[in-house]
């Protein structure tokens, strides 16, 4: 690891750090607290790569811009935090619709509304997931480090690529403003996914065809392949239609199309799971809390593990249902009044206690209060 | 033109009589009945007349020998039912 | 149906259209009988085809609308958006791809509504974009409510005692807001409008065409302006060139579409100068 490149980074540096290393060449967005230091990473690293940045008007913008580019070939993201998510969401679903690949890193703040602009928050979990109206399936990704947010951003853009999908990078508002010293990956350490691209003629071509994995090949504009892409359901010619028939298979290829390859998104790391009778779960800022309440727990004897999740949608049930089986009692931590707890309550037997730790106060959640709730449900 | 959808031929029964010579060749233009939805916009533009509606108010040209190829007729369709048979 | 009479020439002319029309979508549109949202396509059609352009090379945006559905109809690589952001998509597109052509064609409850802000600030950064405006001073799709561009005491399903606002000029609010080239037309003035609608493409920074369209179904019918082809009429008696409105007074131009090439400027367009600063850090990294 010693020629590594060593860097002095923030967490919304790191971010445009991961994104350039996966093959970014174009960001457009709206600047606001706290994601800013990401447009302006973009702003200064992507013209010096013959890549392209541009302020839009607003985040509706930013977001259409984004789409815009990534069907002109573009691997393309935005970075924003709650407001900004909030007015993005119409677009996102577009994308969803039009499978369309892009990374949208929000980091959250405080809210809801203009809320705490400079605080810490996980509380946009849920709108990851269920953010734009209608039915499909969104894929969210959760750093908890400086290092861990190259990866993730990384990772983000793989996926979108892998399953022609918008990927959500959730950056907790401590992360995206810590600065560490940290290794960059060299060229060609982590793999790099790109869209696939159609390789029959024109003529044959079927813009959302429905392949064996589901994904649809997706050729950029100007190369030829002249198709309809619309927000408005459509056939897999790309052509608008009302007809159950049609319908059906659209939507089940939006779900499907991931939660028939959800191993290929799962992301999970355990912290002595091995023998433990409680586990605390966590994602984000939390889950580096929950890693020393750990190790001091064990120092006392306490037998205690942290499931943390990388992956928050789709959510890893089998993977949380597996490590949490032998266990008597779970902690779900939170910054928030409890989203993912919901998702572990469903996905975990009746005969698991499980309890929650949840802040909303714009603060972190330290080692000292989740080894407080441990005593507690001791 | 190979598109089944393209004829001239309209109602036979409302078209009325022309001293076109059909010797010379079809039409001046190609009236495609699927797509016009009679509108009647060629019909009012028209400055020298050659249309008629038939009796679903879709164009007959009732006057071919006034066409004088000004194009109104065609530049105005917004269904794109009409094209130029001239030379 | 090709005669030994029809010429090389006519062949072309009639061709013309399935040339560039999407195949496997055909014909007809969803529009309404005599709406003049056809009519501005086969201008654009035709506008196209003098120009020689690959079709390959050209992406045609739009949003949401009945001028919007035009894009699904045409065989070029269409995108159809969201409600009024289709500036921002196409800016997108130009952007990552500043050798295709892009067209956006717009209504006015679109582009000047909820797309108000992409509209003026697509002009101020001056993309090479070209814009197709079809006002029809209505929202058509959606039955005939009030738009920005209803005129005041004008009459329709959300203004049913008349117009209390005032509307928008969406050519001057694109030469206000810094678009280089500003051309208006109408459906009347078909030919014409083909020749704006070349020229705005051919420019090189934001161009705006602004296409006075009718909407008898709703704005003619609740408005007393009659049939399509009676609101198209109108259109050619209520237009004035712009060179002799230059000589007209304010009142004399009251009620009067002024139509012509409006507004053209000169300036650097933002995708060029962009490239610049890429060429100038090449390798800065």
């Amino acid at each position: 690891m010693a020629d590594r490149k060593r860097v002095l980074v923030m967490g919304n540096h790191a971010v445009v750090e991961g994104a350039i290393y996966a093959g970014l060449n174009f960001y457009a967005g709206y600047p606001i607290t706290p994601s800013t230091e990401v447009a302006e990473g973009c702003a200064r690293e992507l013209p010096k790569i013959g890549g392209r940045f541009i302020q839009m008007e607003d985040e509706i913008g930013s977001i259409a811009a984004v789409v815009g580019s990534s069907v002109a070939g573009a691997k393309s993201m935005t970075a924003t935090s709650g407001p900004g998510y909030s007015l993005m969401l119409e677009n996102i679903g577009y994308a969803y619709m039009t499978e369309v690949p892009l990374v949208v890193c929000n980091v959250q703040r405080g809210g809801p509304s203009t809320g705490l602009p400079t605080k810490v928050s996980q509380a946009d979990t849920m709108q990851a997931k269920w953010g734009p109206h209608g039915d499909y399936t969104a894929i969210a990704v959760a750093p908890s480090t400086i290092e861990d947010t190259v990866t993730e951003t990384i990772r983000a853009f793989n996926l979108a690529e892998r399953f022609r999908t918008p990927v959500t990078i959730l950056l907790d508002e401590v992360i995206a403003h810590s600065r560490a010293i940290i290794n960059l990956p060299e060229p060609g350490e982590i793999d790099i996914y790109n869209r696939v691209k159609p390789t029959c003629s024109p003529e044959e071509f079927i813009p959302f065809e429905m392949t064996e994995n589901l994904v649809s090949a997706m050729p950029a504009y100007g190369e030829g392949y002249r198709y309809v892409v619309t927000g408005l359901t459509h056939d897999p010619m790309g052509f608008t239609t009302n007809k159950p028939s049609e319908i059906f298979p659209k939507l089940d290829k939006l779900r499907n199309k991931i939660m028939n390859y959800r191993e290929e998104t799962v992301k999970i790391r355990t912290e002595q799971m091995e023998d433990a009778e409680i586990a605390f779960v966590a994602y984000g800022s939390v889950s580096r809390a929950a890693l020393q309440a750990v190790d001091l727990a064990r120092k006392a004897g306490v037998k205690v593990g942290m499931v943390q999740l990388y992956t928050i949608w789709p959510f890893p049930e089998k993977q949380v249902k597996e490590l949490c089986a032998n266990c008597r009692k779970v902690i779900v931590g939170e910054l928030n009044m409890g989203q993912i707890v919901h998702e572990v309550r469903r996905v975990l037997p009746g005969d698991i206690e499980i309890h929650t730790l949840q802040r909303y106060d714009g603060e972190i959640l330290t080692p000292l209060q989740l080894l407080e709730k441990l005593e507690e449900v001791l | 033109m190979t598109d089944a959808g393209i004829s001239n031929k309209a109602d036979p029964l409302s078209k009325p009589q022309s001293k076109y010579d059909y010797s010379k060749g079809p039409e001046p233009l190609e009236i495609n009945m699927k797509w016009c939805k009679a509108c009647n916009i060629c019909i009012a533009l028209c400055p020298k007349q050659v249309f008629e509606p038939d009796r679903d108010g879709k164009p007959v040209q009732a006057r071919p020998e006034n066409c004088t190829q000004c194009t109104i007729c065609w530049v105005h369709c917004p269904d794109l039912a009409i094209t130029s048979n001239y030379k | 149906m090709a005669t030994a009479t029809t010429s090389e020439k006519a062949k072309q002319k009639s061709d013309i259209f399935l040339k560039y029309l999407r195949p496997r979508k055909g014909m007809p549109s969803v529009w309404c009988a005599g709406c003049g949202n056809g009519i501005v396509m086969t201008a654009i059609i035709r506008a196209i085809d003098k120009l020689g352009l690959s079709k390959d090379n050209i992406v045609m945006v739009s949003g949401i609308g009945c001028s919007s559905r035009m894009p699904i109809y045409l065989d070029f690589n269409a995108l159809h958006t969201t409600h009024g952001r289709a500036l921002p998509f196409a800016t997108g597109v130009k952007f990552a791809r500043p050798d295709l052509k892009v067209i956006v064609v717009t209504g006015d409850g679109d582009a000047l509504a909820i797309g108000g802000n992409h509209f003026i600030h697509a002009c101020r950064r001056n993309i090479d974009i070209t814009a197709i405006l079809i006002n029809n001073n209505i929202y058509g799709m959606t039955g005939g409510q009030g738009s920005p561009t209803t005129p005041s005491a004008a009459f329709s399903t959300t203004t049913p005692y008349g117009n209390a606002e005032k509307h928008f000029d969406p050519s001057a609010l694109a030469a206000a807001s810094g678009a280089s080239y500003v051309a208006r037309s109408t459906v009347y003035h078909a030919t014409a409008m083909e020749k704006l609608i070349g020229e705005a493409i051919s420019h090189r920074g934001f161009s705006l065409v602004e296409a006075v369209s009718n909407c008898h179904t709703y704005y003619g019918r609740l408005n007393r302006q009659g049939d399509p082809v009676t609101m198209i009429n109108s259109f050619k008696e209520k237009s004035v060139q712009v060179t002799k409105a230059k000589k007209m007074s304010p009142e004399e131009l009251k009620g009067k579409i002024v139509i012509g090439k409006l507004h053209e400027v000169d300036t650097t367009e933002f995708c060029d100068v962009y490239q610049s600063t890429v060429d100038r850090l090449d390798g800065r990294k």
